[in-house]
């Protein structure tokens, strides 16, 4: 045990996290430089275009340091805000952190998040200024930062390059001298953390995690504590480049486990892992996670809808955070009502569906959660994850929106206009704090509702790409809100309703019947797109018809080339939603998101 | 076999407006015209019945002389049977229309003219890079009249924003005053890989609005309609007895052999086209490797086909024809679909069927797509 070493990473994106594990993974010959692929950590095509790592991931490196044999696991960690829960869960596998800080920009708002939850659950920081290769290095300013923050000394900082190599070796060398080994007692019952989990579409549910105490044998009779679920514990190993199977493993170690789970939901990040034979209590700090921003997901074709539930209950399986249930739509017909940790999660999960199942879907307007209190009853809060589940109004007392507490790191040019935003989202600023002379950190209230309606967007066109966000929650307070719909033809489509605050509503409503003509081709009659408060419409835009569709010449050579094309224009229609006889492309359901295109 | 179309991939200049398959040069001319023998003596045993009609198209038919045609017509006659009153069209350049050449096709026994005129106005010819001048134009259409030709079909363009209404109305009084029976008249196509493509992208040249050509296409309807043309397909205008019958065969599903590169055939229910560069398909019928490929058109296929070019026909949709032709769930679906655009008036019944409404032709493949399968 006192030879292995459990340490994650934590960088904002775009630190070269990813870049710098790969130089680690290659000087302990984990991995060949022929292997090596750029980033050898994210394996999904998502992440690798995204350059986000979207799920954690471990692998084991082998290294022998001044004679002696080490084990080290590394555990990969997401850098998004979205997956706060899952970067708490790595933290918690861990003695040790890499604080990556990319020495061209410094600090940003996301590292220091997680910077706190390494600190709180006791892990030994390791600071690594990285990029040092790059002529707009500023090595000197950024260490202050560091000093500033975490309290160590100028010279614990390794300077590094994930592009050189420099600063490699010094990095393994301070993981084995300065990360403490885990403790844990041997002879204990099991107890082992479960931090990750993927699907194998031929071997079931891979589960990973780290032994606390005891430890786990190959065969043994297992038992996941939060579930209550009992399994055999069939294959158990090791996480190299590629999975190595084990017999046993002990005290400290970090692995994975195959026992023919087939059900997403029976592996749970966070759960405790232990024997029949001989039970120990689960591990404090489980918690299911919750979900923060919720939107419908609905197949275009309503036939799909089956194996729209099957591609969501498989994606559920490597991700715990996604959760869902049934909900139906008049406009939309039957789908489901998802929850997601955040806006870039939903992103995820949609091109997700698109890209790994080929399941093309509509992703309604997304919302948070609200609490409603009813005139026949103050006390009690209704919780409306849907505008369209709204009571009428005249039955309500009021409705509470959750806030949040809302951190924003910028250049200082960039205040002013930052500030201009937040309070246009109507959010108040609490603390501004100067980081350095042109490092601000702002603190912002602001409810949760106006994150999800393009805010990172104009954010990072603000400050040019130079502002890092990050938030947590802090409770619900009263709003003046009101439900929003828009009417087709006439036609309400539920899935365009939204929960609005009452002064932004007039304009919202504009914007959003404007958004809409754009995205909504023309057709073979003339549509109206309304905006409307109860009864009372607020905004309105027209559509006209249709004009002019028609080729000009069809000849024997032309026939099978038009009909091909016109076959095509066929399936284009397909993909549209048919909402009373107006036919809507599945992005003008988000069309709100973008409102300032 | 209904029709037989020989593609004369030549030019002598590329109109701005063409995709097209041809040459500028005509140095191959010889081996050509030699692999469209061989070509037509090999497919001269996929007819079984005679051939109706004869179509010289390109590329420019014009270019050929009266050996280069007379060897055509010697192998076609030898190869197939021709029905003896057969409709023997070739496409021909105003400029390259003479006496001589006018009285050659007589001797061969072509007896349609389709003159390629497009507008009668000097600039306009001159934006489409067309080799000759409205002047021209005019002369040819009367020089084959004289010569006896009249079966004559005239192409003209609108719909570009060089074109004002004006102009619109003055080429197709032209039409009336020269006593023109047919007329093919096309709205612009700005197809990818041509100069006009180019022009517009680079924004020397802009796209005629919407509006303006769908009122050119009314103009034109309203005013063929009362010269005493019958539109009997979205783009082509006859007087009574002038309808082109090899062009309504396309129209009407029958069979046709297509000679030459790039010309698409259809035949038993397949779809074959020949390669469209000339050197490779000379070579290849040389050395008798494959020169075409083919496509299968199964129900759903030969549907689609069927709504595609009877809706854009005055005759419609047969549905007597359309019943025997496909099965019951292609009959339910034609049904369902096409009463919704019978609501929207953007299809009409007939006393056989259906058939395109007024405003229906503007956005014809928008209807004909909705009743595809």
């Amino acid at each position: 045990m006192e030879n292995i070493r459990n340490f994650c990473i934590i960088a904002h994106i775009d630190h070269g996290k990813s870049t710098l594990a790969d130089r680690l993974l290659q000087t302990t010959g984990t991995i060949s430089d022929r292997e090596l692929q750029e980033q050898t950590l994210d394996d999904m095509d998502l992440e690798r275009e995204r350059g986000i790592t979207i799920k954690s991931h471990a692998i084991q490196m082998e290294y022998t340091f001044q004679g002696k044999p080490y084990i080290l696991n590394l555990i990969d960690t997401p850098g998004h805000v979205d997956f706060s829960y899952e970067v708490s869960r790595s933290i918690a596998s861990c003695e040790g952190a890499l604080l990556i800080v990319d020495a061209t920009q410094g600090i940003q708002a996301q590292t220091i998040s997680n910077l706190y939850l390494a600190i709180e659950n006791d892990l030994e920081i390791i600071p690594v200024l990285n990029k040092m290769d790059l002529d707009s290095a500023m090595p000197e300013e950024v260490k202050d930062q560091i000093v500033d923050l975490i309290g160590c000394k100028r010279e614990d900082i390794i300077p590094a390059s994930g592009k050189t190599g420099l600063g490699v070796e010094e990095i393994l060398k301070a993981v084995i001298e300065r990360v403490p080994a885990p403790v844990g007692d041997p002879n204990a019952p099991l107890q082992a953390l479960i931090f990750d989990s993927v699907f194998d579409s031929y071997r079931g549910i891979n589960a990973y995690f780290k032994v606390l105490n005891g430890e786990i044998k190959k065969g043994e009779k297992v038992k996941f504590i939060a579930t209550n679920k009992e399994y055999h514990a069939d294959e158990i190993g090791t996480l190299k480049l590629k999975q190595v199977p084990k017999s046993v493993i002990k005290t400290g170690d970090v692995g994975y486990i195959i026992s023919g789970i087939k059900v997403a939901k029976e592996v749970k990040v966070g759960d405790t892992i232990t024997t029949v034979a001989n039970p120990a209590p689960a591990i404090q700090g489980f918690e299911d996670v919750k979900p923060m921003v919720f939107a419908g997901i609905y197949p275009i074709e309503t036939d799909d809808y089956e194996e729209l539930r099957d591609s969501m209950e498989k994606l559920q399986l490597n991700d715990a955070s996604l959760t869902f249930e049934p909900e139906s739509s008049a406009a939309l017909g039957f789908g489901f009502r998802c929850g997601f940790l955040g806006m870039l999660h939903m992103e995820i999960i949609q091109e997700r569906l698109e890209r790994e199942f080929g399941m093309t879907v509509i992703t309604t307007v997304p919302n948070v959660s609200y609490h409603c209190f009813l005139t026949s009853d103050k006390e009690k809060a209704i919780v409306l994850n849907n505008p369209s589940d709204f009571p009428d109004p005249s039955r309500i007392e009021r409705i509470e929106e959750p806030y949040i507490k809302a951190s924003v790191i910028t250049k200082s040019d960039y205040v002013g206009s930052i500030m201009t935003l937040c309070i246009e989202k109507r959010g108040e600023l609490t603390n501004q704090v100067y980081l350095t002379s042109n490092r601000v950190e702002l603190n912002f209230n602001i409810p949760l509702s106006e994150i999800v309606f393009d805010f990172y967007d104009r954010l990072k066109s603000i400050s040019r790409g130079y502002a890092s966000f990050d938030y947590h929650p802090i409770g619900f307070r009263e709003s003046n809100l009101v439900k929003m719909d828009i009417l087709l033809n006439g036609d309400q489509v539920d899935a365009l309703s939204a929960l609005v605050h009452k002064d932004n509503a007039y304009d919202l409503g504009k914007k959003i019947c404007n958004k809409l003509r754009e995205l909504i081709p023309r057709q073979q009659f003339n549509i109206a797109i309304q905006a409307a408060i109860g009864s009372k419409i607020i905004a309105r835009e027209s559509l006209s018809a249709l004009r002019k569709d028609v080729t000009a010449k069809c000849y024997g050579g032309d026939i099978s080339r038009k009909r091909k094309l016109l076959e095509k224009q066929k399936e284009g229609k397909k993909k549209m939603k048919q909402i009373g006889s107006v036919e809507v492309p599945p992005k003008a359901f988000l069309a709100v998101l973008k409102l300032n295109d | 076999m209904a029709g037989l179309y020989i593609h004369i991939p030549f030019c002598k200049q590329k109109c701005s407006y063409c995709d097209f398959h041809f040459s500028t040069s005509l140095k191959n001319k010889k081996a050509l015209i030699q692999a469209l023998c061989s070509e037509i003596r090999l497919r001269s045993s996929l007819t079984k019945t005679p051939i109706e009609t004869i179509y010289f198209g390109g590329g420019t038919p014009s270019l050929l002389n009266y050996d280069d045609l007379k060897i055509l017509f010697d192998s076609i006659h030898s190869n197939f049977d021709i029905c003896k009153e057969a409709e023997i069209t070739i496409e021909c350049n105003p400029d390259d229309i003479n006496e001589i050449k006018l009285s050659e096709y007589k001797k061969l026994g072509i007896n349609r003219l389709s003159i390629g005129v497009q507008s009668f106005y000097d600039e306009d010819l001159c934006f489409f890079n067309r080799a000759h001048s409205a002047k021209e134009a005019t002369k040819a259409i009367l020089l084959s009249q004289d010569a006896g030709f009249e079966n004559i079909t005239v192409d003209l363009i609108y719909g570009f924003s060089m074109l004002t209404q004006k102009k619109w109305e003055n080429n197709l009084k032209k039409i009336e005053k020269l006593k023109i029976p047919h007329l093919s008249a096309y709205t612009l196509t700005i197809e990818p890989k041509t100069t006009l493509n180019y022009l517009l992208k680079t924004k020397k040249i802009n796209n005629m609005s919407d509006e303006l050509v769908i009122q050119q296409f009314q103009f034109l309807i309203d005013y063929t309609s009362s010269i005493g043309f019958e539109q009997y397909e979205i783009s082509n205008f006859a007087k009574q007895g002038f309808i082109s019958k090899h062009n309504s065969n396309y129209w009407l599903g029958k069979e046709y052999l297509g000679i030459g590169p790039s010309a698409h055939s259809y035949v038993e229910n397949k779809r074959f086209w020949n390669l469209s560069n000339n050197a490779i398909y000379i070579k290849s019928i040389q050395q008798n490797t494959p020169f075409y490929e083919e496509e299968w058109i199964n129900e759903n296929m030969a549907y689609n086909e069927f709504v595609l070019t009877r809706l854009r026909t005055s005759w419609g949709i047969n549905y007597n024809e359309l019943i025997i032709k496909f099965n019951v769930e292609i009959a339910r679906h034609f049904n369902s679909k096409s009463q919704i655009l019978l609501e929207r008036n953007l299809i009409i019944k007939t006393n056989t069927g259906f058939c395109l409404s007024k405003q229906g032709i503007f956005i014809a493949d928008s209807v004909i797509s909705d009743l595809f399968i």
